[in-house]
C-alpha cells in the first residue's frame, strides 16, 4: 500500500462521517477527534462502543454516523470487536459475503473504559492480533458520569471523586496511569497518541496504520470543558497547550518502536495549561501551591529529558 | 456411548455452528475441548476463539450473531455470573444463538457438583431456557434450540442446560443423529434482521432514553418469549417426524391417574422416577412431572397436568437465600387461579450436588400423603439426612469449631 501523507490543514480529507447535532457538550475535544479520525477511517466501518460519553451519540432512533454501530457495555467493547470482525472473516471466507461489504472495526471508548474496567478485554484483543482500530476519548476522568476520577486522572486534578478539603488540598495524589506503555507492551503494530488540535498529525497516522494488520491503537486527549471546568470556546487552544507544555506527547509506536511526531521548539511551562482550568485552580488559589506544580513541572522535564536522550540515540 | 458433554459438542457439530467463543470452566470445558479438537482437525468448519472472561465471550458470541454467524458458546457457574450483564445486552440484541449451562453451585462456598441457582439466576434475562435430563436429550435440544432461536417469531438466545458431574461427565447410549436430516430439520441461518454490511449500515444495540422506548422492547421480548411457546410445540412436532424422539414443553412420567405427582428438572429427575416407582410398588399413585421448557414457562401445560392432582410437592435444587424454592414460587403462580387447585408443598435438596437418597424421597411422600389428610402446608424443608448431619458435626470438630454445650 503506498503512503501519501498530508503536509497541511488544506489537505484534510472534505468527506464527513460524522454529522452535527450529536448531544455531546459544546466544546468537546472528543468529539472534534472523532470527527478527524472518521475522516480518515471513511464510510466502511463499523463503531463498537462502551459505556461512555459517546454512547449518547446513537439514541434510538437517531445516528450522527454513517457508518453502523454497536453498543456493547462498558467493559468488553474490544470482545465485541471480535466477534464481528471474526464473523465479517468467517461469513467473507465461506461466500456468504461479497468482500466488498467488508468493514473496518473501530472499538470507541472513554478512559474510564480504556485505562480501567475495560483494560482486561482489550489485552485479551491486543493479544489475539485482532485486526481493528482502538479510539480512547481521554478527558481523564468518567466524563459521562460527571467527572470522577479515573486511571487516567493526572496527579493533581480535582474530580467529583477527588474533592479539594481540609484532608485533600491536592485532588488526586496518584499519577495518571501511563496506557500507551501498558498497550505497548502487547507489542501492536501501531499505537500513537493524537489531538484534536493536530488534525495534520492525527490523519498521518491513521495512514500509518492502515498498512498493518492488527490492533491499531489510538489515544486522544480530550478537553472536556464542563469536566476540566474550562470555557468551551478554548478546547482546541487547550488542547494544543497540552501539547506545547509537553504534557501531552504527540507520538507513535511501530512495531514496538517509538518515536515523537511532534515536539514543541519551546515547551511552554506546564503553569499556562494548569491554570486555565478550574479542576486544578486549587493550585493556585487561595494559595499557590508550589511544591506541586513545580512536581508537575518535573515530571514533564524527565519525561522529556529521557526522550531526548532515547532518540537522539536512536537518530 | 456419549458424556453430556460431549453429546453437547455432537449437537454443535451436526448444527454446523461457524463461531465458537470460548472461555474454560470446570464441568463445561470438556464441550469446548472436543470442539477445539474438530475445529483442528478439520472435521468442523467453524472459528474457535479463546476469549479473556465469559463476559468477553457473551459479548463476542453476541456480536457474531449480530454480524450474522451461528454461534455457539458454553459455561458454567462461576462463569455465568461472570459474565451476566452480557446475558440481558445480548437478549436485549434480539440476536439468536445457543449457549449450554453446565449447571454448578454458586460459591461460597465454592464448590464443584450442580444445583440450579446459576441458570435460574438467567431467568429474566430474555435468553429462553431448556433444562435436560439426559445425554440424548442434550443433543436433541441443542438442535431443536437453534431452530427456536432463529425462529423470526422469536429472535431470542437460548440455554441449553445440563447437570455438572451427573449428567456432563455420566456416559449413556445416544443416538449422533445423521447429517442430512439434520439439515433438513435446521436449514443455515439466514440473518435477515441483524447484520453488519458496507451497503447497509446499521445501528443496533443503541440506547433508548425514556420509558416508553426502554418499555415497548421489553415488552417486544417478553411477547416473542411466549410466541417461542406456539413455535416450540411446531419445532417439536417437526422434530420428531425426522427423527422419532418427541420432547414436550414438560415431560409427565406416570401422571396420567396419580394423586401424588412430585415436580423436579435436570438429571436428578431419574433419581426422581424411580422414587415414583417405589411408591407406586407401595400403592401410591405417585407421578412425576419434569420441567424441560423453563423459559417460556408452559404454564399452560404444567396447569393442565396438574388438574385433579390431590398433593403436589417440588423439589427445588436451588435456593432463593430468604425464600424458598424458585420453581415452587413459579408453579405456585401458575396454579393460583386453578380451581380445585391441588395442595402444593416445597422441598429443597439436592444442593451442590447433594444426593437425594432413597429415604429423602420417602420422606417426600409421606408428608405428601399427610399433607393431603391434613391439608396442613408447611414451609419450605429443607432436606438433609441424619447421616449426613451426624458427618458434619465431625467435619466441625475438625475444623476447629467447639462443641455447644
Amino acid at each position: 500500500m503506498e503512503l501519501t501523507l498530508i503536509k497541511s490543514i488544506k489537505d484534510l480529507p472534505a468527506e464527513e462521517n460524522l454529522f452535527p447535532g450529536t448531544p455531546t457538550c459544546a466544546g468537546c475535544g472528543g468529539l472534534l477527534a472523532l470527527r478527524h479520525c472518521l475522516k480518515a477511517l471513511g464510510k466502511k466501518t463499523v463503531i463498537v462502543n462502551a459505556a461512555g460519553c459517546f454512547t449518547l451519540l446513537s439514541v434510538y432512533p437517531f445516528t450522527p454516523f454513517q457508518n453502523s454501530w454497536l453498543y456493547t457495555a462498558m467493559a468488553c467493547a474490544p470482545a465485541g470487536a471480535q466477534g464481528i470482525r471474526d464473523a465479517l472473516d468467517l461469513l467473507i471466507k465461506k461466500g456468504r459475503l461479497d468482500p466488498a461489504e467488508d468493514l473496518k472495526v473501530i472499538v470507541l471508548t472513554g478512559d474510564g473504559v480504556a485505562y480501567d474496567i475495560g483494560l482486561s478485554s482489550t489485552s485479551g484483543a491486543i493479544h489475539r492480533h485482532l485486526d481493528f482500530y482502538y479510539i480512547c476519548s481521554d478527558n481523564e476522568a468518567y466524563g459521562n458520569t460527571g467527572f470522577q476520577s479515573s486511571g487516567a486522572t493526572p496527579f493533581a486534578s480535582k474530580t467529583g471523586t477527588t474533592p479539594i478539603g481540609k484532608t485533600s488540598p491536592t485532588g488526586t495524589i496518584l499519577a495518571k496511569k501511563d496506557l500507551f506503555e501498558i498497550w505497548r507492551s502487547h507489542k501492536p503494530p501501531y499505537l500513537a497518541t493524537i489531538s484534536p488540535a493536530h488534525p495534520v498529525d492525527l490523519i498521518n497516522k491513521f495512514k500509518k496504520a492502515e498498512q498493518y494488520k492488527g490492533p491499531k491503537l489510538f489515544i486522544s486527549l480530550s478537553p472536556c470543558p464542563p469536566g476540566w471546568t474550562a470555557d468551551p470556546a478554548h478546547s482546541a487552544r487547550l488542547a494544543k497547550l497540552a501539547v506545547d507544555t509537553g504534557l501531552w506527547a504527540l507520538k507513535e509506536s511501530i512495531c514496538g518502536n517509538v518515536r515523537h511526531t511532534v515536539i514543541p521548539r519551546k515547551f511552554k511551562p506546564v503553569e499556562e495549561y494548569l491554570k486555565e482550568q478550574g479542576r486544578f485552580a486549587h493550585l493556585f488559589k487561595p494559595v499557590r501551591q508550589e511544591d506541586v506544580l513545580k512536581e508537575i513541572q518535573e515530571i514533564v522535564d524527565t519525561y522529556w529529558k529521557d526522550v531526548q536522550k532515547k532518540e537522539s540515540i536512536k537518530a | 456411548m456419549l458424556t453430556g458433554n460431549t453429546s453437547a459438542a455432537w449437537g454443535v457439530r451436526l448444527a454446523e455452528v461457524d463461531y465458537v467463543p470460548t472461555y474454560p470452566i470446570t464441568p463445561q470445558t470438556e464441550i469446548i475441548e472436543t470442539l477445539a479438537k474438530w475445529i483442528c482437525d478439520g472435521v468442523m468448519d467453524a472459528r474457535f476463539v479463546s476469549l479473556d472472561s465469559e463476559h468477553s465471550m457473551i459479548t463476542a458470541a453476541g456480536a457474531a450473531s449480530a454480524t450474522g454467524v451461528r454461534v455457539f458458546t458454553a459455561t458454567s457457574s462461576q462463569g455465568l455470573l461472570y459474565g451476566f450483564e452480557m446475558l440481558y445486552t445480548v437478549a436485549g440484541w434480539r440476536v439468536p444463538l445457543v449457549m449450554v449451562n453446565v449447571s454448578r453451585g454458586l460459591s461460597a462456598p465454592i464448590t464443584l457438583e450442580p444445583d440450579h441457582n446459576d441458570i435460574l439466576a438467567a431467568r429474566d434475562s430474555g435468553f429462553l431456557q431448556i433444562h435436560c435430563e439426559t445425554c440424548q436429550e442434550v443433543l436433541d435440544s441443542i438442535l431443536m434450540a437453534y431452530r427456536l432461536s432463529e425462529d423470526e417469531r422469536v429472535l431470542l438466545p437460548m440455554f441449553v442446560n445440563m447437570d455438572g458431574f451427573h449428567l456432563s461427565f455420566t456416559r449413556e447410549p445416544v443416538e449422533v443423529p445423521d447429517i442430512d436430516e439434520v439439515r433438513r430439520f435446521l436449514p443455515p441461518y439466514q440473518p435477515n434482521h441483524a447484520f453488519f454490511k458496507a451497503s447497509q449500515p446499521m445501528a443496533q444495540g443503541l440506547a433508548a432514553i425514556g420509558g416508553s422506548l426502554y418499555s415497548y422492547f421489553k415488552y417486544q421480548m417478553h411477547l416473542a418469549s411466549m410466541k417461542a411457546l406456539d413455535v416450540y410445540k411446531e419445532i417439536s412436532g417437526e422434530f420428531e417426524e425426522i427423527f422419532g424422539r418427541r420432547y414436550n414443553t414438560i415431560e409427565e412420567y406416570m401422571t396420567e391417574d396419580a394423586e401424588y405427582v412430585l415436580i423436579m428438572s435436570n438429571s436428578f429427575s431419574t433419581l426422581g422416577k424411580a422414587a415414583a416407582e417405589n411408591a407406586r410398588e407401595k400403592g401410591i399413585k405417585a407421578g412425576l412431572l419434569k420441567l424441560r421448557l423453563l423459559r417460556p414457562f408452559p404454564e399452560v401445560d404444567i396447569k393442565e397436568a396438574l388438574n385433579g392432582k390431590k398433593v403436589v410437592a417440588v423439589l427445588d435444587q436451588n435456593i432463593s437465600i430468604g425464600k424458598g424454592g424458585i420453581l415452587y414460587s413459579e408453579i405456585a403462580g401458575a396454579l393460583y387461579h386453578e380451581q380445585g387447585k391441588p395442595l402444593l408443598l416445597s422441598f429443597i435438596g439436592g444442593l451442590g450436588g447433594k444426593n437425594i437418597s432413597s429415604q429423602e424421597f420417602e420422606f417426600i411422600f409421606d408428608t405428601m400423603i399427610k399433607a393431603g389428610k391434613t391439608g396442613k402446608i408447611s414451609a419450605p424443608l429443607l432436606l438433609y439426612t441424619e447421616g449426613e448431619w451426624k458427618e458434619m458435626e465431625r467435619l466441625k470438630h475438625l475444623a476447629g469449631k467447639r462443641q455447644e454445650s
